[in-house]
């Protein structure tokens, strides 16, 4: 379990986090939503050892982050940024072998090497894994450092806007990905998530943030209401029910949710 | 562990530099002398060697801490600072004193002061918030026109003789080493450089970006701080021993880039340090003995190395 306790975050004078206590439920997949600026990436990278914590305390599987070194936290908490790239020339192996390395520090073994392929395959990675990153699509970028992330083997993945560079149906077949991830491995996946929908469809346990502050978290469905929904992001939007799960329509479409409920669009023009 | 196809360029490489070895070595040596001839190319040699190594290691391991091929530790005011500081000690103790100073523990001081300053530079701005590479970069190369101002600056109030002396040692010459300080320049950089390969898995980690290498267990601020510790050390051995040199290595690392199978250090640091060392003996072979130009090497090599920063610009491929 992921335990935040009376979290405050400043970037000079201004507050960027304040007073965020929390409990992420372990085997389970949680988007962090909520609108720009809400501070979901920066709670994130304080969880990743990214930044320094200023006060509050954050503890995962029960170690403390400001004081157990982070060679130890690294076989306990894997990160992927917003931002994936590198300066140097790998192959997709190559990169995806890295996240073995908190494992053997730079020594691999034959196990490391199963992990490694276990992870390209897992992430649909194998028609490309002996090419060049640069050789590669952002989207396909995107889930070579995703697949990394994966091979570190860890209880927890915090992922920073993975969806980033994908397209709807990469982005689904992801997000699908990784709630099979959490449901056959039990690992547990925090994730920022900008496509509220994404949340509704796969999330579990969703945190919805709003100037630096907790406004909700729990269960999908309970977190998922339209008035929640319409005080976070400032924009009425309506909450529909499709395949049992929370269907988010901004509330202009409102006509189309009567359309879409008869069947009367394409498919393609579904959301989930 | 490098993989076969860069076994098979550091093999080539290591072929080519024993060949240019040999032939500075032994081209043209007569019957008289012989044994004072060999001494005087041998210790040239160990110079070239020590001097390209050292140059072509400290920018690609500055390379990877700026995560950008295009920057080299002369960008960061590496070089300006040492001038600075031979500048400010032929001021403050004049040409009689510069020259009755022991060699030896002149240069250790230097290279104590030169660290001492990058850490506390970097360790400053790293410490502080600054710890994207860009703002520290950027900050650095500040640093360097400042300096070099103040080198200026200094050097005008300097009398002509005094004045002369700092020109001497402001500009490289791959022809004239300092021998004095070769042997405790040469064990320095080669402790350096092993302590580079010894850290060539990490330093891959840390070629992936913070994030990631936080994520993998790095201590990144620690790594990035020893990383330009090793910088400091040995651009402050190459330019006591020739003098200051900019684009050559970033023509070194670029070749090495190329050469090198993949990106991983375990090859690319001795595919790099073999590149240097092969640019300097090859070039100062032709240039000493088939032309009779001892003194060009470093304008050739600055020219190439411009050039090759000009196709670097026009390809695209700074990242």
């Amino acid at each position: 379990m992921i335990e935040i306790h009376d979290l405050h975050y400043r970037v000079g004078a201004a507050p960027i986090l304040s007073d965020i206590s929390l409990s992420l439920p372990e085997g389970s997949l949680t988007a962090l939503i909520g609108p720009n600026g809400a501070g979901k990436s920066t709670l994130l990278r304080l969880m990743a050892r990214l930044e320094p914590l200023q006060s509050g305390r954050i503890t995962v599987e029960g170690l403390d982050l400001a004081t157990t070194p982070t060679d130890a936290m690294a076989r306990t908490l894997a990160i992927m940024g917003q931002q994936n790239s590198v300066a140097s020339r790998l192959r997709v192996r190559e990169l995806v072998g890295f996240g073995r390395w908190p494992h053997h520090q730079g020594r691999p073994r034959a196990a490391d090497r199963e992990a490694v392929e276990a992870a390209i395959d897992a992430f649909g990675l194998q028609p490309f894994a002996g090419r060049f990153l640069d050789e590669l699509s952002g989207g396909q970028v995107q889930r070579a450092f995703l697949a990394m992330t994966f091979a570190q083997d860890t209880a927890w993945m915090l992922l920073d806007e993975p969806l980033n560079n994908l397209d709807v149906a990469h982005a689904r077949a992801l997000m699908a990905r990784l709630a099979q991830l959490v449901q056959d491995t039990g690992r547990s996946v925090v994730a920022v998530v900008h496509e509220v929908n994404y949340a509704a469809a796969w999330a579990d346990h969703v945190v919805a943030m709003k100037h630096g502050r907790i406004v909700a978290q729990g269960a999908a469905e309970a977190v998922l209401t339209e008035d929640l929904l319409s005080d976070l992001y400032d924009t009425p939007v309506e909450v529909s029910r499709h395949d049992g799960r929370p269907l988010v329509l901004h509330h202009h479409s409102h006509s189309r949710i009567a359309d879409l409920s008869r069947g009367r669009l394409p498919d393609r023009a579904r959301l989930s | 562990m490098p993989e076969r196809a860069s076994w098979q360029v550091i093999a080539g490489l290591t072929g080519l530099l024993v060949l240019s070895s040999l032939v500075w070595m032994f081209q043209g040596i007569g019957g008289g002398n012989r044994s004072f001839i060999l001494t005087l190319r041998a210790t040239k040699l160990a110079g070239l060697i020590t001097v390209g190594a050292s140059i072509a290691i400290a920018t690609v391991l500055f390379q990877t801490v700026a995560a950008n091929r295009v920057l080299t530790p002369s960008i960061m005011g590496f070089d300006a600072l040492y001038l600075l500081l031979q500048t400010l000690l032929v001021a403050s103790v004049g040409i009689t004193g510069f020259a009755m100073l022991d060699p030896t523990l002149k240069f250790l001081a230097e290279i104590a002061v030169m660290v001492l300053l990058a850490g506390l530079l970097f360790g400053t701005l790293l410490g502080r918030g600054a710890r994207d590479i860009p703002r520290t970069i950027l900050t650095g190369v500040i640093l360097g026109v400042l300096f070099r101002s103040i080198s200026g600056f200094v050097s005008r109030i300097l009398d002509p003789n005094a004045y002369a002396v700092v020109q001497s040692v402001s500009f490289a010459s791959f022809g004239s080493i300092n021998a004095s300080l070769l042997l405790p320049g040469g064990l320095i950089a080669a402790g350096m450089i092993a302590a580079a390969f010894a850290l060539s898995s990490r330093l891959d980690v840390l070629a992936l970006g913070r994030t990631a290498a936080v994520s993998l267990g790095l201590r990144h601020r620690r790594m990035v701080l020893l990383t330009l510790a090793l910088v400091a050390v040995l651009v402050s051995v190459s330019t006591a021993l020739v003098g200051p040199v900019g684009f050559f290595g970033l023509l070194v690392a670029g070749l090495a880039h190329g050469a090198a199978a993949s990106d991983r250090h375990a090859a690319l640091l001795p595919i790099a340090g073999l590149i240097g060392a092969l640019i300097l003996v090859a070039g100062q072979t032709i240039f000493e003995r088939a032309m009779s130009q001892p003194a060009t090497l470093s304008v050739v090599v600055e020219f190439a190395g411009g050039l090759f920063f000009l196709y670097l610009l026009m390809k695209g491929r700074i990242r």
